[in-house]
This record gives C-alpha cells, sequence and structure tokens, in this order.
C-alpha cells in the first residue's frame, strides 16, 4: 500500500490556472480519462455500472418498480421459460377465480407439461426448451392481456380475489410479487447503502487521514491510536457489535455503522500521502503567500491525493454492497419492509428446498453483475489514474 | 529479541485499553440502559432495579469502567442476559468447534492457494492466467451466502453427500463428517481473494536479479519456485495470513450459522438477535486482544523467513 503512495509520477500533477496559454498540456483528469477510454473492460464495466445507477434512480424516484408490493402473480408463480408450476396448480387455480384467462393458461400448460412431469425438475432445461415451443406463444399473450386488466382495475393493494398469473417474466415470490421488480427495487437500497455508506466512511478516513498526516506530532500520535483501536477488532465484529447497540433499524442506521466503522484503511493511505506532500515545494510557496493550514490542506494538497481518494470510494462501494447483503441476510440490515438483494436471499434460502430457484438466481445474478463490473471499473480507474501500477496488481 | 518483545508488549497497553474504552463507550453509553433491553424479558420494576443493582449501571460511569476493566483482567463477565450460561463457560465451549473448521481450513487453504498462485504467476499473461483471474473476479462478485446455500442444497439436501447440518460429540466424527462441507465452502470462498493477492506478491519476486541469477547457474525451475520466490514472497504472504487470523474465527460465521456448528461465530450472532451485551462485548474485546498479539507474532515471524529483516 506504501508503494502505492510512492508511484505518482510528478507529471500528473493537476496544472494550476496560470498556465501557459500557447500550450495547454492536459491535466491529470484528461489523461486518466483517456486512458479509460482505450481501456475496453473498463468501458464496458463503466456501462454497467451506470446502468444500475441509472436504474437505481428510476426506481427511488418511483418510475419503474414502484408497484412491486403488488401480488400480481399466484404464490410462488414461476418464470415464464419454466412454464407454471404443476405442484402448485390446485392453490394457483384456486387463487385465480377473477377470470378465466389464466386457467384456461394452468390447463393448457398442464396438459403440455403434465407428461413430463415436475418430478425431474433438475432437468428444467429440456422442460424449458418443450414448454417454450408449445406454452410461451400462447400463454405471453395471455399473460400480456391479464396485465392490463389488471392496470385498468387501478392501484391499490392485492385484493385476495384478484386475478394472478399464472407465471411471471423472472417469477413470482412466495406472496405472487414480481421478481423482477423486487430485484430492481432491491438494486435501489442495496447501491444506495453501498455509495453512501462508502461517502460517509471515505469522508470520515479522508479528513482524518488529511489531519493525523498533515499536523503530525501529537495529532497523529492521538489519530494513530483510534486507528489502531478501530482497526484491532474484526471488521465484521464491529459491524455486528454497532448493529447490536443500535437498535432502531432502518436505511439510515445501516449506512451509519458501514460508515462509521469502515474508514480505516482510506485514513492510512490518505495519512502517508499527506505526509509526502506536506513538506513538497509548492505547498511551502502556499504557506509563503499565506495560505492557512486549512486552505493548504484542502485547497492546495488535496487534489493531488484526490485520485487515491476516488479508488478507495469505488473499492469501499463494492465491499459495502456485499456487507449490507450479509447484514441484511442475517436481518441486522434494512427494516423488513425494504427490500434489499440480502432479503431476497434470505426468503430464497428456504424457497430453494421447495425447488423455487428464480429468486436466488434473480438476486444473486443482479449482485455478481454490478459487483463484477464495478471490481473490473475500479482497476480500470485505478490503472488510468496510476499507470504505473499497472500489471502489478492483479 | 527478547527486549524487543517486551517493548512491543508495552506498547500494546495504550491499543488495548481504547478497545477497552471503545466497547464501554458502545455498550454501557451509546447502548443505554440495559435495563431497558432487559425490559423486554423481565416486566418486573423490582426486578429490574435488582439487575441494575447486580450488573453496576446504576454506579456512575467510572465506576462501570473500572467494573468492566476487572472483567476484562479476570476474564469473568458473569452470566449472559438470556441463557444464564457462564460466559467464560461460552467462550471456552465455543471455541473447540470454531477451530475445528478453522485449523484444518487454514492449512488446505494456504497450500491450495500458494499452489495454485505459483503455478498461475509462473504462466503469467497466458491464457490460463487470464481465465483464472477472470474467474477469480466473478467468482468474488458472487456472495458467499449465495455459495453457502447452494452448495448445501445441492450436496447435502439433494445429493446427500453430507450431513445438512449438526455437530456431534466425538472429536473426529466433528472433523470428517460435520466440518467436511463446512470447510470445503469457505476454501471455494477464500481461495479467490488469497490466489489473486498471492499472484501478485509472487510476481513481484518473479523478475528479480536473483531469479535469473538462478536459472543461469543451471537451478531446476521447481527449485526456483518452490524455493527461491517462494522463500521471499512469503513475507507478504505470512503478514496477510497472520491479519486474516483473528477475522477467520468470525469470518466463519455465516457458515457456523447454516450448519449450526456450535462456535464463536454463531454464538455472535445469537447474541446480536438477543441483544445479548456481555456476550459481544466479551467475544469483542478477546478478539481484538488476539488481533494485536498475532500482529506482534507477524513481525516476530517475519524476522524467522527474512533474516535481513531489523526488529526495531
Amino acid at each position: 500500500m506504501s508503494s502505492n503512495a510512492a508511484a505518482i509520477p510528478r507529471a500528473h500533477r493537476p496544472q494550476g490556472p496560470r498556465e501557459i496559454p500557447q500550450h495547454v498540456s492536459p491535466g491529470l483528469w484528461t489523461l486518466a480519462w483517456r486512458r479509460l477510454k482505450s481501456d475496453r473492460v473498463g468501458m464496458v464495466s463503466l456501462a454497467i455500472v451506470i446502468a444500475f445507477i441509472v436504474l437505481m434512480i428510476l426506481s427511488a424516484t418511483g418510475l419503474i418498480a414502484a408497484d412491486w408490493s403488488r401480488e400480481v402473480g399466484v404464490n410462488y408463480a414461476p418464470p415464464t421459460i419454466a412454464g407454471p408450476d404443476v405442484n402448485s396448480l390446485g392453490p394457483g387455480a384456486a387463487t385465480a377465480t377473477g377470470a378465466e384467462g389464466p386457467t384456461e393458461a394452468t390447463t393448457f400448460k398442464s396438459t403440455v407439461v403434465d407428461p413430463i412431469g415436475d418430478v425431474i425438475a433438475e432437468l428444467k432445461g429440456e422442460t424449458t426448451a418443450a414448454g417454450t415451443a408449445a406454452g410461451s406463444g400462447v400463454v405471453d399473450p395471455l399473460a400480456d392481456v391479464m396485465k392490463d386488466i389488471q392496470s385498468s382495475k387501478g392501484a391499490g393493494a392485492a385484493a385476495p380475489e384478484e386475478t394472478r398469473l399464472a407465471t411471471l417474466p423472472f417469477g413470482g415470490d412466495k406472496w405472487g410479487r414480481d421478481v423482477l421488480k423486487k430485484t430492481i427495487k432491491g438494486s435501489e437500497t442495496s447501491i444506495f447503502v453501498g455509495i453512501a455508506a462508502a461517502l460517509v466512511a471515505t469522508l470520515i478516513g479522508t479528513v482524518l487521514g488529511a489531519v493525523s498526516g498533515y499536523y503530525g506530532r501529537w495529532v497523529d500520535d492521538a489519530l494513530n491510536w483510534f486507528y489502531n483501536v478501530f482497526s484491532s477488532i474484526p471488521y465484521l465484529l464491529l459491524i455486528l457489535a454497532v448493529a447490536a447497540v443500535l437498535q432502531q433499524k432502518g436505511t439510515m442506521t445501516i449506512i451509519l455503522i458501514l460508515g462509521l466503522t469502515g474508514w480505516t484503511g482510506i485514513f492510512r493511505l490518505i495519512r502517508a500521502e499527506y505526509m509526502k506532500h506536506k513538506g513538497r515545494e509548492y505547498v511551502q510557496a502556499a504557506d509563503a503567500i499565506g495560505a492557512s493550514n486549512a486552505r493548504r490542506m484542502f485547497t492546495h494538497i488535496f487534489p493531488n491525493v484526490s485520485h487515491v481518494v476516488l479508488v478507495q470510494l469505488s473499492i469501499l462501494t463494492v465491499g459495502f454492497i456485499k456487507a449490507e447483503v450479509i447484514l441484511s441476510f442475517l436481518g441486522f440490515g434494512v427494516p423488513v419492509d425494504v427490500v434489499s438483494w440480502g432479503s431476497m436471499l434470505n426468503e430464497a434460502q428456504n424457497e430453494l428446498i421447495l425447488g423455487k430457484w428464480w429468486q436466488l438466481v434473480a438476486a444473486t445474478t443482479a449482485m455478481a453483475l454490478l459487483v463484477t463490473a464495478f471490481s473490473l471499473f475500479t482497476d480500470a480507474l485505478r490503472d488510468a489514474l496510476d499507470p504505473k501500477l499497472k500489471g502489478i496488481a492483479g | 529479541m527478547a527486549a524487543y518483545i517486551i517493548r512491543r508488549l508495552w506498547q500494546m497497553v495504550p491499543t488495548m485499553l481504547g478497545v477497552i474504552l471503545l466497547v464501554f463507550l458502545l455498550f454501557n453509553w451509546v447502548g443505554g440502559d440495559p435495563a431497558y433491553v432487559l425490559a423486554g424479558k423481565i416486566s418486573n420494576q423490582e426486578q429490574i432495579d435488582n439487575i441494575r443493582r447486580q450488573l453496576g449501571v446504576d454506579q456512575p460511569y467510572w465506576v462501570q469502567l473500572w467494573i468492566f476493566i476487572k472483567q476484562v483482567l479476570t476474564a469473568d463477565f458473569g452470566a449472559s442476559w438470556s441463557t444464564n450460561e457462564k460466559i467464560s463457560h461460552i467462550l471456552a465451549t465455543r471455541l473447540g468447534p470454531s477451530l475445528t473448521v478453522l485449523v484444518p481450513l487454514l492449512i488446505i487453504e494456504t497450500v491450495v492457494a500458494i499452489g495454485l498462485a505459483l503455478g498461475v504467476a509462473y504462466v503469467r499473461g497466458s491464457l490460463t492466467d487470464r481465465a483464472v483471474m477472470i474467474a477469480c473476479t466473478v467468482g468474488l462478485s458472487i456472495s458467499i451466502l449465495v455459495y453457502i446455500i447452494v452448495f448445501q442444497y445441492v450436496f447435502a439436501y439433494k445429493l446427500g453427500w453430507f450431513p445438512v447440518q449438526g455437530w456431534g460429540n466425538s472429536f473426529w466424527e466433528n472433523l470428517l463428517v460435520f466440518s467436511s462441507l463446512p470447510i470445503l465452502i469457505a476454501l471455494v470462498v477464500s481461495i479467490a481473494p488469497n490466489l489473486r493477492l498471492y499472484r501478485t506478491f509472487i510476481l513481484d519476486e518473479i523478475n528479480q536479479d536473483y531469479v535469473r541469477t538462478a536459472r543461469a547457474k543451471g537451478v531446476g525451475e521447481n527449485r526456483i519456485m518452490w524455493v527461491h520466490v517462494l522463500r521471499n514472497a512469503s513475507i507478504p504472504i505470512i503478514t496477510h495470513l497472520m491479519a486474516a487470523l483473528p477475522g477467520l474465527l468470525l469470518g466463519s460465521f455465516l457458515i457456523e450459522r447454516f450448519f449450526s456448528i456450535p462456535g464463536i461465530g454463531r454464538e455472535v450472532i445469537l447474541a446480536v438477535e438477543r441483544s445479548d451485551f456481555p456476550v459481544i462485548k466479551a467475544i469483542t474485546v478477546y478478539v481484538a486482544f488476539a488481533t494485536i498479539l498475532s500482529n506482534l507474532l507477524a513481525d516476530l515471524m517475519y524476522k524467522a523467513v527474512d533474516p535481513r529483516v531489523q526488529l526495531k
């Protein structure tokens, strides 16, 4: 990590506002952006990350997936490609009392699927091939019609006698809620918590690291002691201990827990950077023209270490998304009325025993896609901002 | 050497005091009056007053802190709020199962990760190397929860190769029957990040001059990798291992929970669920102490591996 700090080439210091006008050399960020643009993996990852963030914003503003809690399908409605669940045909047909539509669909499907049987659920691939060939053409139009009927019925909590779909594009959960919408809603929670907690942790770590590295002496000793204390408690234990103490659950609580416990890594890095930078000529020059300590720390030095902050922010976001999933799974995270990937996995654990795999697959795929893209983007970002490191950290 | 160890031990005192202070602040000050936590379990006001006296929370904060320090030093934290079991007894009985899973895991994992890392680093840049690295990145991005859920379902529930969960009384049964699937899962989960990291450490060494010299004088490739390179790369590997050691004790807490292994990690989760503060306090303080000590141990092991290291 200290080699990381040592590797900032002089050429990459951003140019001050008063540069020579006739020859404008590109600054750190322009160069980094150029390098990032030529990194194909990095750009694809960036696109995926941005897509997820757009999804989060759309979902947070209620433009999509606002009605995730509506029970649109039958209980445990299977994904369309798998065909309706023959096992739960009885209750499924029983709940779908409103119209002939879904009943027709299920009976039709059952004639197709029944001989093959749900017993060989492991061989779903073959069933799917048969099912989609014969079934989807029939089921899908019906499903669309049903959606129209339902939306025309207007909003409101799903009444028990409301018509339910036999299948949903990505399946339904225990109460027949659309797994796709739940996954989108879960993405909103998980990404928001990840980014917000990373911002809190980065802010704490950067300010403490800057103060510690810049002032040195007893301030440094005190903050270092603070760091030693925090870092000697294993991270997950610290999170659980804070979660035990903070009784009220909520999205803000979990952001606070993660943010207040996760600042140690960035503190160490920023402290080392400030120790290195505070003696440099440009800081002495700033001192000579009468810049205050705070101004030297945050206006002069900070831009030169901001690439470290950015990379750490990215790393922390990935870590916090993973931590939030685990905490919510254990029931120490977001409250029960908020969907997160962790709470979806918690439900999926029991569903899997019943052979309902779709919620597990949906939450896992969404999370794996985002985390992989975010990790690869972080690597690309680090390479772009700090090209000397390229190829070392694999 | 002895002087160094004594000085390091002396320097640990402020950090340990800090840990005690942090845990104290968290549970006795932020956490508020434990009587309110207990109020859900006991509603009788007289009993609550009695308990407050017993716990010493009717005393001023500095007295409470002194009580807590005495508890840490004597390892006598009293009884659990939920089960009334002695906390020293909880710690003593839960350590064994945790170690039964962790020690074999640590050994297998280190050997496999180092072996694979040496192999991948040797063919660096090749298709194999890149495929393994991509597999590691993707594998890392899947939550540990998914591995546990799927493996438990497939190997224990569907195929019946392992017991779904449980723990016995005989050590060998625990080790060979009940621990095998947990160890397998933990292995799959932890191998990806460690392989990536160890590969980096080995790549730092593989282009050094001494490797070229060894090749020039005709040393075999196997000996170069396993003796020359590995010995030098083992310094950062040891640091990493020692730093990860206390975390492992808890890192397996999800596994212990899923497989009903009565270890430290499961105890922490149960305690958090029950707001059983004394248990969390005791485990937090002692695991932190273990971390601080293992940092010292890591520094001492540097010296053993690399005689050039000056302990100061």
